[in-house]
């Protein structure tokens, strides 16, 4: 078990380099610089080369990189060119909201998805696995923006039972006060992203419960006398759970990336509409730090749904 | 030797499968006894109605998609009346079915002891300890080397025999009355075969269980059963001792099947091959004798219009009238060449 992890995390170390490379050469490639727009148009050309020696960009690229690197290892990732404030603090800042909103997200979605996946694998063909196989059809093919400016606008907006912007009210004073509007804040943007994530879940457990049910050592169970309702908590259930187990690691990373859809719309101030923002004013120490982020999270997820999956499949462990 | 004393009575027992909203009888009037301390095999081709049966008498069925008529009188209790939790009184406890796939048939997440425990958690009110005791027994009765290795072993780190093994420790865990063993040696080698049949027929001694043997291999039936049912097309059409059985087979059914049963004094090279297919649930004949079509030098006055079952000798039923001046196109005295 330990060993199987020990490796995968050795794995890990080179996939992290190429992608740290990766990520800083696609930020160099893309057209424009820090300071376009930010200087008068007719400043002298040698004051520009001599602000971009002062930032360290005149160098070839695998000496920035080589800085960068040497840098980061120090735990730091340089200033913000748009915020004019350390990288580290900048993100900091936003990574603890856009955590909760995913922790809440998911949470949500597994709470929505696993009875309901069971719900319509138990009863299937009948009308509440119709209704449901309705709904996860019909949100699977709606863009996920377009679920979110529609939520925002019935229940924002319309009804006005939750606030359209922010992570919290100015006027919040007290920590349970702050609390409460941290959490009234994430309600809509995470009860909106996990009615969409559910979707996957849901099908994938309901056709996982249906081969279950027909499955030989369900069969064998019941010619051991085990009431259907044990048989569905005993055997059914943890073995349709295998595939989605497999996902969950790979879910965590997939609702870090849809935060940027959700953050972007909601205004809500967290890493992905910072991800945003840093791409449009070429804020590059903004973009490699986030992406590097984005990446490390995704290689994290997989190691995650590699330990998950070997702790419940008993066939999966190294000896 | 076999009591006479019927524990297991199946009377006029039809079982029909939905099939695109009309029901079609996959098997059609099925009476059959099962008597204690006797190994009755039911035989046939695949397709023919044996595994129906099983699941039938088991209660596995789907009752939304299934129509199931007759009687399936157990020790006094019609078992096709039961509910879902009256049904579960019997299963596992009375009556044991060890399944045709020791690959599929195991839980692949669970460990062999609580698979085993699990029959017992809901069959009997012993202590954790007892249980797990009892677990040791069994898994050693059906001839597990190490008891306490293999249970905490998972189904995947076992050989294809152990498994059918421990399926037949999870079938006998109740000492029932009852042991529906359906193709228990189908996927299992040669060798391993003979270690399974001898460890069911010491559990029927040691319990005095009836078993119900269905197999299509005649092999395994000649080695082990004591009375036989040949089933074709969800009929049962001859049913015997094992002697009546091999020794004068009647039904020309039965007698294709020993024919075409690889023999190591037969001196010619061919098999004997039974023309045509069993016919699909759909296309099964509605009147006449459904073996008709697959004998088709014998002619239509042979074969009784509705056949029904004829004695020809104490415990020796045959189904049609058929088998009187049945002859194999190519033997001595046929005139249909």
């Amino acid at each position: 078990m330990w060993k199987t992890i020990l490796r995968r995390m050795l794995i890990m170390i080179p996939e992290v380099i190429i992608l740290s490379i990766l990520v800083f050469l696609l930020a160099k490639a893309m057209p424009g610089d820090p300071f376009t727009g930010s200087i008068n148009p007719k400043a002298n050309p040698a004051q520009i080369a001599h602000l971009m020696k002062m930032n360290g960009l005149d160098g070839p690229w695998y000496s920035q990189y080589w800085n960068w690197v040497v840098h980061l290892f120090h735990g730091n990732l340089g200033n913000s060119y748009q915020y004019q404030e350390p990288v580290t603090r900048l993100i900091a800042g936003r990574a603890t909201n856009t955590l909760w909103l995913a922790l809440f997200t998911m949470l949500l979605t597994y709470a929505i998805a696993l009875p309901m996946g069971v719900f319509a694998g138990r009863h299937e063909g009948k009308l509440p696995d119709t209704i449901i196989r309705f709904y996860t059809y019909v949100t699977y093919c709606i863009p996920f923006f377009v679920i979110l400016v529609v939520g925002i606008w019935i229940f924002g907006y319309v009804l006005g039972w939750f606030p359209t912007t922010g992570s919290i009210s100015i006027t919040a004073s007290g920590w349970l006060d702050t609390i409460g509007s941290r959490f009234y804040h994430i309600l809509l943007p995470g009860i909106m992203g996990a009615l969409f994530s559910t979707v996957n879940i849901v099908q994938y457990l309901r056709s996982e419960v249906i081969d279950a049910k027909h499955s030989d050592y369900v069969r064998t169970a019941r010619s051991k006398g085990v009431p259907t309702k044990d048989i569905y908590r005993h055997h059914i259930f943890r073995n349709s759970l295998l595939p989605i187990a497999a996902f969950a690691g790979y879910s965590i990373t997939g609702l870090l990336n849809g935060s940027i859809f959700t953050e972007t719309i909601f205004s809500y101030p967290g890493m992905g509409l910072l991800f945003i923002n840093s791409i449009s004013f070429r804020d590059y120490t903004v973009i490699t730090a986030l992406v590097l982020i984005y990446g490390i999270l995704n290689l994290l997820g997989t190691l995650l749904s590699d330990i998950i999956l070997s702790l419940v499949d008993p066939r999966i462990r190294i000896q | 030797m076999a009591t006479e004393e019927n524990f297991l009575t199946i009377k006029d027992v039809s079982t029909a499968f939905k099939i695109n909203g009309q029901y079609y009888d996959a098997i059609s009037h099925i009476n059959l006894t099962v008597h204690h301390d006797e190994i009755l095999a039911l035989v046939g081709e695949s397709g023919c109605g044996k595994s129906t049966l099983a699941t039938t008498i088991m209660g596995l069925h789907d009752p939304e998609e299934t129509r199931i008529s007759g009687v399936v009188d157990f020790e006094g209790t019609n078992l096709l009346q039961l509910d879902e939790d009256g049904y579960n009184q019997f299963r596992g406890a009375k009556i044991g079915m060890i399944f045709q796939d020791p690959l599929s048939a195991l839980n692949p997440l669970k460990r062999v002891e609580d698979q085993i425990q699990e029959v017992l958690d809901y069959h009997t009110t012993l202590s954790t300890a007892a249980k797990h005791d009892r677990v040791m027994e069994l898994l050693d009765q059906v001839g597990i080397v190490n008891p306490p290795l293999t249970a905490r072993q998972y189904p995947h780190e076992l050989s294809g025999g152990m498994r059918q093994r421990v399926i037949i420790a999870i079938a006998i865990a109740c000492k029932p009355d009852l042991i529906i063993a359906d193709e228990p040696t189908t996927a299992l080698d040669v060798t391993i075969q003979a270690q399974i049949l001898d460890v069911l027929r010491s559990i029927q001694a040691e319990n005095h269980a009836g078993i119900i043997l269905i197999t299509h291999d005649l092999g395994v039936v000649a080695e082990t059963a004591d009375r036989v049912a040949v089933m074709y097309a969800g009929q049962i059409v001859e049913s015997g001792s094992a002697e009546q059985i091999f020794n004068t087979p009647k039904h020309p059914y039965t007698r294709s099947l020993l024919r075409s049963m690889p023999q190591r004094n037969n001196e010619s090279d061919d098999l004997y091959v039974i023309q045509g297919n069993v016919p699909s649930l759909r296309r099964l004949p509605t009147t006449g004798d459904r073996f008709a079509s697959r004998i088709p030098w014998v002619p239509a006055s042979e074969h009784e219009a509705t056949p029904t079952m004829h004695e020809v000798a104490p415990g020796h039923e045959v189904r049609c009238t058929c088998y009187r001046n049945f002859t194999f196109p190519d033997e001595k005295g046929s005139d249909h060449v």
